[in-house]
């Protein structure tokens, strides 16, 4: 910089009020546009790129799926992300692909845009565009994704003509062929050119945004976010914007000061201390995935059922937290594991127990300027009982209608000698079934105990009726799943996880060959 | 010349029919490049609309202020009703029931109360939020045992008899009677209700909907703005996804952009926001269905008596036909020697109910497959072979209540070769001992047949028209009334046309569905879109074919007879004339190379009031079975195998009829699982996002789902002998709820009736556990 404004006495770099970021291949520099901006609408009406739609503007249905890459570890990580969602600040400095840039200049199709031709994989087209996102992730990211490694990886998109069974087939041709891998070459030469580009553009500086009456700042430090949010207890911490961009697109609700906490290293870092796990705030779920496998199959498997890959992408646990829902899956499960958090106010640090921090419905204790810093989670013993299960209408990327995480410890003579019991969906607030573990402790772990126990379930709980559960059913489940807790240690598994298919991909229709015809109009 | 045409073997794509053939949008869709309405790069100054809604179930307007609304920094114009330039009325039945702006009265929450224009939609959505609105409430009827008793049906009911149902089931050995209880279930296209306006001279205008009735949409706009039919034009190139959501409910996006257009004079975009349509827009019917059968004690059908009651919301909207389709279809593939059938389209305050795939046929499918259990289990037998029993065929078992003769059932052949192929019997066996082992899981096996009527209800609705240019450099452009939605119809039309002029495919042009070249269509629905329009077409093709071939035929001094008409050229006395040649001497012998072609369904025809005649002009067929498991703990559930034999008659395009019956099997299964509409006691719409409202994913697809095609020729003269496709594989899905049927019944050891009703969430399964429990026990 040569106009004299670096001052040669700051530590560092001035704030930066301009958002810059590569799209497909070109360096965008983006100023004046309100910070709440999302990244679909700056994609559509900003920059007339089309492809990617809006299908709900909640981050539910994928239709706006597009890839966001950045630097991670050193190297380049790209994420499929719901793009309705994403305020448009939260892309600085990252590399954002949409479905526009993945066929070459001369209309050479992307392997998986070409799988999906030949598969039929589109019929409306209007999900498509979100589908080739998420499947050029599956090909960049696995070697040869299994059976649950594609569902998973399509679990955050919707489409209601082609019934999957194409675009599942699709991904499951991805691999092996001679043709992918010179594609798979030219991605990969283009990414040390991109790992170079993004280095450069990470000036280490401050965002701070203001247009439209809203401000947004993103700040590099733990210490200048908790002076920032101190000074500034109005500000609204934004972590993955998976809740709180709904605040905009639902509920258009004003925002002056947002503080973004995406770009603060610190909180991004999972420490294993061996005997606890410590988390911090702006860790998102994906990124949290392989430390909570080791937590056990059942932490495994409701990591994979909290949300579709492109909001576990964003979502943070210290969001999931934070926000106080009622039916957020993370809660209970940690809860029921002992983790405590660490809440950070200026200098000031304090921590307390997970549980105590939902005090009702709607209300943490959380005083104005201060946020979540860690979540520390005490891995349980070796030979504990650890159960999680989540009870929704559908199985992938839908909100619990119960969720239930279950912490039993039994004594050299198989008596309970500790009991954690957690339940989401039962209550205003995640909240421990006090009378269930009373009941329980110094028991026999055996069935008649759990029915006894089961029967206090109603002690701890008066669950509501809503649009995914009546309160007959909660109840009645809250129950059932000690019963299958217990049952489970006779009986193995008792999960309808996905089922193997008999020939890997499920594929038994008949494959049809396709001459490709294009026959525009347009 | 082009190349291709001067082989002199026949290219496979000059003969494109029944060949699988990628959509033809594929390779737009797989790079963003297909446009929908909501793509379309916007004139300068086009105003966003924003559509404001009741927040009342059912009240009057005392007072309707919205000065400040246009007041509000930004707003251009607001439109209530009385802003409306013609007459305030969109009703697509022509039932003067549903004003596009409410006056005196709100009849539903989310019923729509006016307009607001600005230069962006943030602008008009908040300052829609300025309105003074004075309510007074009224009462609001939500159920339909409360509209039923009071009478208040949106249509006259529908009774259909045959025989004496009422005798029948005093005569029989065994009777059984209860009420099935099954929800609607919303569209979910994932493209958004969408118009764009486009004002032009004279008062003229333009739209782009997302409509799958460009004609009727056409005539509303027309009303709404005062205006003749044809100063209004429609167009659509493609929607994303319909499914019956966009037949009638596509019209108050594009009356409530084209009244803002007409009275700013500027273009106006309305496009809803997912909430908002969900809202605002009907979805399909929920029913209840009280009915008692009577059967032998071999379980043979003698008399069925059925009441469905249906919940049509405010309006009538299409619910006059979709409750007759219930009663059309609530035989499903039985006969039923007495029946009387009865309908009850209630009227309640909540959002009017639409057309669906399936059109209420699905509704009553649902309805005769319960017979079928409650007959299993009462007379101990397996339920496939209660289906078996009392299939059409036979002496004297062919009439439909609706006195229609079933003269092509291939359902007995089709089911029995499905349950050979899938090894339904020895699974079942397999399936039992399986659930002797298991105490916290059940599995479920079921073989369901699908019989739907193919045609409009309405017989004068059974028309199509095309619209074929041939221009001087041989290219032609095809146009025709059907809208693409995904089905795929512009390719099997474009693959008709192909085939009769023997050129590729890739020379015939698609063009965006207008009404200013084909009008008076019909919708694109009933699954009727490739047999009227693909007809339609061939007649212009088979037009411009014979004045072609009389013109080679003159200027050879042959007869036409003499005249070969080959891939690319026709040869005559030992000439060769390939097509550019032949289309530009043509064009200089000055034939006319532009022609419409028409098509009218033959043999059909309805007398509502007798409850008589053959409505449908053939049937289409198809079975499933589904192998399910149930977590008898929490009542969860997954479907583990689907075996699909269809009839597609002669498929088109194998590979997009295949995309159609998976597609539809599987939004079926949504209806029946996990799709469940929640309203509240105040008559609120609680899941109206995808959040709340869960429409199956990648994960529910079963890990094993096989499809096979019935491959024989449609007996009736249709488009190369094909079968509509669009609607009948949606209710192969009732496989997967009695599979989850089957699976609940073991835990009483198939003793008790689960009496499931839908849509089967855990919940609801769960529930069923207990009752069988219970009964079981007690």
């Amino acid at each position: 910089m040569t106009d004299g404004r670096r001052d040669s006495k700051q530590t560092f770099p001035r704030p930066r009020a301009a958002i810059r970021f590569i799209l497909g291949d070109e360096l965008v520099e983006v100023e004046g546009v309100p910070p709440t901006t999302t990244l679909l609408e700056w994609l559509r009406l900003y920059r007339r790129r089309t492809g990617t739609k809006e299908g709900c503007a909640e981050g539910d249905c994928g239709a706006c799926t597009v890839i966001v890459g950045r630097i991670a570890d050193g190297g380049l990580r790209y994420e499929a992300l719901n793009a309705c969602i994403r305020f448009l600040p939260m892309v600085d400095g990252c590399h954002v692909l949409t479905v526009e840039d993945l066929a070459l200049c001369d209309g050479t199709l992307h392997p998986v845009q070409e799988a999906l031709v030949a598969t039929h994989g589109s019929q409306c087209g209007y999900c498509t565009p979100g589908f080739v996102m998420s499947l050029w992730a599956l090909w960049r990211s696995a070697q040869t994704p299994d059976r649950a490694a594609i569902l998973d990886g399509l679990a955050g998109n919707l489409c209601r003509c082609t019934g999957y069974g194409p675009i599942v087939e699709a991904a499951g041709r991805l691999h092996g062929q001679t043709q992918a891998d010179a594609w798979r070459e030219r991605q990969a030469s283009a990414e040390v050119i991109m790992l170079a580009r993004l280095a450069a553009l990470n000036d280490g500086s401050t965002l701070d945004l203001v247009a439209a009456g809203q401000r947004f700042v993103a700040p590099r430090d733990q210490d200048a976010l908790a002076d920032l949010l101190a000074a500034n207890p109005e500000a609204v911490v934004l972590a993955g914007g998976t809740d709180i961009g709904l605040w905009v697109t639902k509920q258009d609700r004003p925002l002056p000061l947002l503080v973004w906490l995406g770009r603060v290293d610190e909180l991004r870092q999972i420490e294993d201390r061996g005997q606890d796990i410590v988390i911090g705030a702006g860790v998102t779920y994906e990124q949290a995935a392989a430390a909570m496998a080791g937590l056990g199959p059942d932490a495994a498997g409701l990591w994979r059922r909290i949300a579709s890959p492109p909001i576990r992408n964003a979502g943070t646990i210290g969001g999931n937290i934070s926000n106080g829902s009622p039916i957020g899956d993370t809660p209970p499960f940690l809860i029921a594991l002992g983790a405590s958090l660490e809440l950070r106010h200026g200098q000031e640090r304090r921590s307390l127990p997970l549980e105590d921090f939902f005090l009702a419905y709607g209300r943490q204790d959380r005083r104005p300027g201060e946020f979540v810093a860690r979540v520390i989670i005490p891995r349980p013993r070796p030979d504990a009982i650890f159960k999680v299960m989540k009870v929704s209408k559908r199985f992938d990327q839908d909100i619990s209608a119960v969720c239930a995480a279950f912490l039993i410890e039994l004594d050299g003579s198989g008596k309970v000698e500790r009991a954690r019991i957690a339940m989401g969906g039962m209550a205003a607030i995640p909240k421990r079934a006090r009378a269930v573990e009373t009941a329980l402790l110094g028991q026999p772990w055996t069935e008649a105990s759990i029915e006894a126990a089961a029967q206090a379930m109603a002690l701890d709980f008066k669950p509501l009726s809503d649009m995914r559960a009546g309160a007959v059913y909660r109840l009645a489940v809250a129950g059932n799943l000690l019963r299958k807790c217990y049952q489970e240690g006779l009986s193995g598994r008792l999960r309808l996880d996905l089922q193997p298919a008999a020939d890997g991909h499920g594929l038994r229709t008949v494959p049809v060959p396709v001459p490709s015809l294009d026959m525009s109009d347009a | 010349m082009r190349e291709s045409l001067a082989v002199n073997t026949d290219p496979p794509e000059t003969a494109p029919v029944h060949l699988p053939l990628a959509h033809d949008s594929a390779r737009k869709h797989v790079t963003g490049q297909a446009r929908y309405v909501d793509d379309i790069p916007l004139p300068e100054r086009t105003l966003q609309v924003h559509i404001a809604w009741a927040a009342k179930a059912h009240a009057r307007i005392i007072e309707l202020d919205l000065s400040a609304v246009l007041s509000a920094p930004g707003v251009v114009a607001v439109v209530d009703a009385a802003g409306v330039p013609g007459i305030n009325e969109i009703s697509p039945a022509h039932r003067d029931d549903e004003p596009l702006f409410a006056t005196e009265r709100v009849l539903f929450h989310g019923q729509p109360l006016f307009a607001v224009a600005a230069d962006d939609i943030k602008t008009a959505r908040r300052a829609a939020r300025l309105a003074r609105i004075v309510y007074e409430d009224l009462p609001a009827v939500l159920d339909v045992d409360t509209a039923k008793a009071a009478g208040d049906f949106v249509v006259p009911p529908l009774s259909m008899r045959r025989g004496d149902a009422a005798a029948g089931l005093e005569g029989a050995p065994l009777r059984r009677r209860g009420r099935l209880a099954m929800g609607g279930q919303e569209h979910f296209y994932l493209e958004g209700q969408v118009a764009l306006a486009l004002p032009g001279e004279d008062g003229d205008m333009l739209v782009y909907s997302s409509t799958q009735h460009p004609t009727e949409t056409q005539d509303l706009v027309a009303r709404v703005l005062g205006l003749p039919a044809a100063a209004v034009t429609i167009e659509v190139r493609r929607l994303g996804g319909a499914f019956g959501g966009k037949e009638s409910q596509a019209n108050l996006f594009a009356c409530g952009a084209a009244v803002v257009a007409a009275r700013t004079g500027r273009p106006a975009k309305c496009r809803a926001d997912r909430d908002d349509d969900m809202i605002m827009t009907g979805k399909r019917h929920d029913f209840m269905v009280d009915y008692e059968v009577g059967f032998s004690t071999d379980g043979q059908i003698q008399a069925v008596a059925m009441d469905f009651i249906s919940r049509c919301g405010w309006s009538a909207d299409l619910s006059g036909p979709i409750n007759d389709r219930a009663l059309f279809h609530a035989d499903n593939g039985y006969f039923y020697p007495d029946v009387a059938l009865q309908s009850y389209p209630c009227r309640t305050n909540t959002v009017s109910n639409t057309a669906f795939r399936g059109f209420g046929g699905p509704q009553g499918m649902l309805a005769a497959e319960r017979l079928i259990d409650e007959i299993a289990f009462a007379t101990g037998q397996d339920p496939f072979d209660v289906r078996l029993r009392n299939l059409y065929g036979g002496e004297a078992r062919d009439l439909t209540p609706y006195h229609m003769r079933v003269e092509d059932n291939i359902l007995p052949a089709m089911m029995k070769r499905l349950a050979e192929s899938c090894r339904y019997r020895q699974r079942r066996v397999e399936i039992r001992a399986w659930n002797e082992a298991h105490r916290w899981q059940k599995r479920g096996l079921a073989l369901t047949p699908v019989k739907f009527g193919i045609s409009f209800t309405m017989t004068a609705f059974n028309q199509a028209g095309s619209l074929i240019h041939i221009y001087k450099d041989g290219s032609v452009h095809l146009n025709h009334g059907g809208i693409e939605m995904g089905q795929g119809l512009y390719l099997k039309v474009a693959q008709v046309v192909a085939q009769e002029l023997a050129l590729p495919l890739e020379r015939i042009r698609l063009s965006a569905t207008t009404t200013g070249k084909v009008p008076n269509t019909s919708a694109t629905a009933a699954s009727s879109g490739s047999d009227l329009n693909g007809m339609a077409a061939l007649a212009a093709a088979r037009t411009l074919k014979e004045r072609l071939i009389a013109f080679t035929a003159e200027m050879h001094q042959s007869s036409a007879e003499e005249v070969e008409w080959l891939p690319g050229r026709v040869v005559v006395k030992g000439n060769e004339i390939f097509w550019e040649e032949l289309v530009h001497r043509a064009y200089l012998g000055r034939v006319p190379l532009s022609a419409t072609g028409f098509y009218k369904t033959p043999k059909i025809h309805w007398d509502r009031e007798q409850g008589r005649g053959r409505p449908f002009y053939y049937f289409a067929y198809g079975a499933a079975c589904a192998e399910t498991i149930v977590d008898v703990l929490t009542g969860e559930h997954r479907v583990l195998a689907v075996q699909i034999l269809h009839d597609c008659g002669t498929s088109l395009n194998p590979a997009i009829d295949k995309g159609q019956i998976e597609g539809g099997f599987v939004q079926g299964m949504g209806w029946l699982t996990s799709e469940e509409l929640v309203w509240d006691e105040a008559g609120r719409l609680r899941t109206h996002a995808p959040s709340t409202y869960k429409i199956p994913t990648a994960s529910d697809r079963p890990p094993v789902f096989e499809i096979e095609l019935w491959d024989e020729p449609n007996r009736e003269a249709t488009i190369h002998r094909s079968k509509a496709v669009g609607e009948p594989p949606f209710m192969l899905a009732l496989s997967v709820f009695h599979s989850l049927s089957d699976a609940v019944a073991a835990v009483a050891d198939h003793r008790v009736c689960p009496r499931l009703d839908a849509p089967a969430t855990p919940e609801r399964v769960l529930g069923s556990i207990e009752r069988l429990r219970k009964e079981a026990s007690g």
